[in-house]
């Protein structure tokens, strides 16, 4: 093949990829009766879509409500990943070998099983309509504890011993002073983790019906589907506009992390 | 006294383990044996719950529906991601923002994706159609057409997550030493020679990788079609995973829903389990 026809080819397909995410921010900033003969460039611009789309759902409120689960989330996976890596990783106790079946099993148990169980168990604990429902069972990952131990076990054992003999206790060891050293894998669970939570939207649509409390991509789901949009195709793409675009400035500055952990928990 | 250390450190998990796993593994086998809808007291129904899965038309249409997006997205997701990765590992300029812009729809929501495509779709006005007529075809159905919604979500699946398998065909491809392409070019084989008998041999690997990924991947469809379709036309893009939230949360049917959960469960580990047998037997 040669050279040319490769660029072409490549172009082709990034453009494929780039174009209807451009299509989306421009279509959303066009008026209604001019989407469907839109070109490259817009002729007419207008922010009346998002005007609009601001006085029909509390998107603002979802964007609040998906930053605090997807940070709480995110929290919680790394500091208990950590441990519980920490200590398989570097401890001796009874039942480790065990422990470390069990959650590579877990991993291979499709979601689907648990499901209808975890609901009713939120329904038990009366968290539906809660944040809690859509923090709590998020804030333990078994992919982040293979991670996390695969992290700490190249770390060598000098280190920890050495801070046992100034008397540290395990918290500190494993917090202050190994942490540090496994920042690549910090940033991978953590891009992952929070992403994961962030374009989350099955869990949601199940446990919140209460509007104040819906996360981003359930909001701007139930605009899309509900009829609420009045089939008003610029305010449906405003909203995605604005669902897409934290992860778009993300990825514009992170790109490089992004796909190196992608790929990294690809490859596990 | 160091020995209780380890488990206060692992409780964490543990408990959440206990609570959101363990138990609820056990639970849902409790409840294949009951008709519950929550507010009313559970009622033991023996297997009436596995009978009625069995008769079911719908649960099957749906484990079909389910079973031909993947047949279709499968291939289709490791020829393109095989063909851009082949593209980009070669002496090629601004490689980077090649990759970058194949992952971007990696990182987007699905529901974005969902509402985009739903508009390229679009009879007369969507770009899919408009780009077809210019060249002088007629008009596809993309989502009104009964035997050709389930290939258009295909499509649009293949395209949100090409990009990963795109980067894990890279990581593959770079493992193929450089020195056998030069034997081969020293023995005459030609470019198509050299893929067929030296690239794809050694990507093997990640081949079968990325059609495990993508089956457990394609197996949960959910949102595409619950925001574009709502399993329509006919039923025809109702996939098991918007079937078995249907029964759930639209109709309450907890006990039957719980069935039909742990078993597209069971049938999701079987099918890997073959993959991974078959992957084995090659190896």
């Amino acid at each position: 093949m040669s050279k040319p026809i490769k660029y072409i080819l490549l172009t082709l397909a990034a453009l494929s990829f780039l174009y209807p995410f451009y299509w989306m921010i421009v279509a959303s900033l066009t008026p209604e009766a001019h989407i469907g003969e839109l070109g490259i460039l817009p002729k007419v611009l207008t922010f009346d879509n998002y005007s609009q789309m601001f006085a029909k759902i509390p998107i603002g409120r979802s964007l609040l409500n998906s930053v605090m689960v997807a940070s709480l989330s995110t929290l919680g996976v790394l500091v208990f990943g950590a441990m519980t890596g920490y200590a398989l990783a570097k401890l001796r106790f009874r039942g480790r070998n065990g422990l470390f079946f069990v959650i590579i099993f877990t991993m291979t148990l499709p979601f689907q099983i648990t499901l209808i169980p975890n609901y009713i168990l939120m329904v038990k604990f009366q968290w539906v309509d809660t944040m809690a429902a859509l923090v709590v069972p998020a804030l333990n990952s078994a992919f982040a504890i293979l991670m996390f131990r695969q992290a700490f076990q190249s770390i060598p054992n000098d280190l920890m011993d050495a801070a046992r003999m100034d008397g540290c206790g395990e918290l500190r060891i494993l917090f202050q002073i190994l942490c540090p050293n496994i920042l690549p894998t910090i940033i991978t669970v953590g891009i992952l983790t929070f992403m994961n939570s962030w374009n989350d939207v099955l869990w949601p649509l199940i446990v919140i019906r209460e509007e104040s409390l819906m996360t981003m991509p359930q909001v701007v789901t139930l605009f899309a589907v509900g009829g609420r949009a009045e089939a008003q195709l610029g305010v449906k793409l405003a909203a995605a506009v604005l669902l897409a675009l934290p992860v778009i400035v993300a990825y514009a500055i992170f790109q490089r992390h992004f796909i190196q952990s992608m790929a990294s928990s690809g490859l596990k | 006294m160091r020995n209780w250390k380890p488990y206060l450190l692992i409780a964490p998990y543990l408990l959440h383990l206990a609570l959101f796993v363990a138990f609820p593994v056990v639970f849902s086998i409790a409840l294949t044996f009951h008709r519950w809808n929550i507010i009313a007291p559970m009622e033991f129904t023996g297997l009436d719950n596995y009978a009625h899965l069995f008769q079911d038309r719908l649960f099957w249409k749906a484990i079909l529906n389910t079973l031909q997006f993947l047949l279709i997205h499968i291939p289709l997701q490791v020829v393109a991601a095989l063909t851009l990765a082949y593209l980009l590992n070669q002496s090629i300029r601004a490689k980077g923002f090649f990759r970058a812009a194949f992952f971007l729809p990696v990182v987007i929501s699905g529901v974005v994706v969902t509402i985009i495509w739903q508009q390229l779709f679009g009879l007369d006005t969507g770009l899919l159609n408009r780009l077809l007529a210019s060249l002088g075809f007629g008009r596809v159905e993309w989502l009104s057409n009964p035997s050709i919604a389930i290939v258009s979500i295909a499509i649009m699946a293949t395209w949100k997550n090409v990009g990963l398998y795109v980067i894990l065909f890279l990581v593959g491809l770079q493992t193929v030493p450089r020195t056998y392409y030069e034997a081969a070019e020293v023995e005459g084989a030609n470019n198509w020679q050299q893929f067929r008998y030296i690239t794809l041999p050694a990507i093997n690997p990640t081949i079968f990788m990325v059609v495990i990924l993508s089956t457990i991947g394609g197996f949960s469809l959910f949102i595409e079609p619950y925001i574009m379709t709502d399993g329509g036309p006919l039923n025809s893009t109702l996939s098991a995973m918007l079937y078995i939230y249907k029964q759930a949360f639209g109709y309450y049917h907890m006990g039957y829903s719980a069935t039909l959960g742990l078993f597209f469960a069971m049938l999701i580990m079987a099918v890997v389990a073959l993959q991974k047998r078959f992957i084995e037997q090659e190896e």
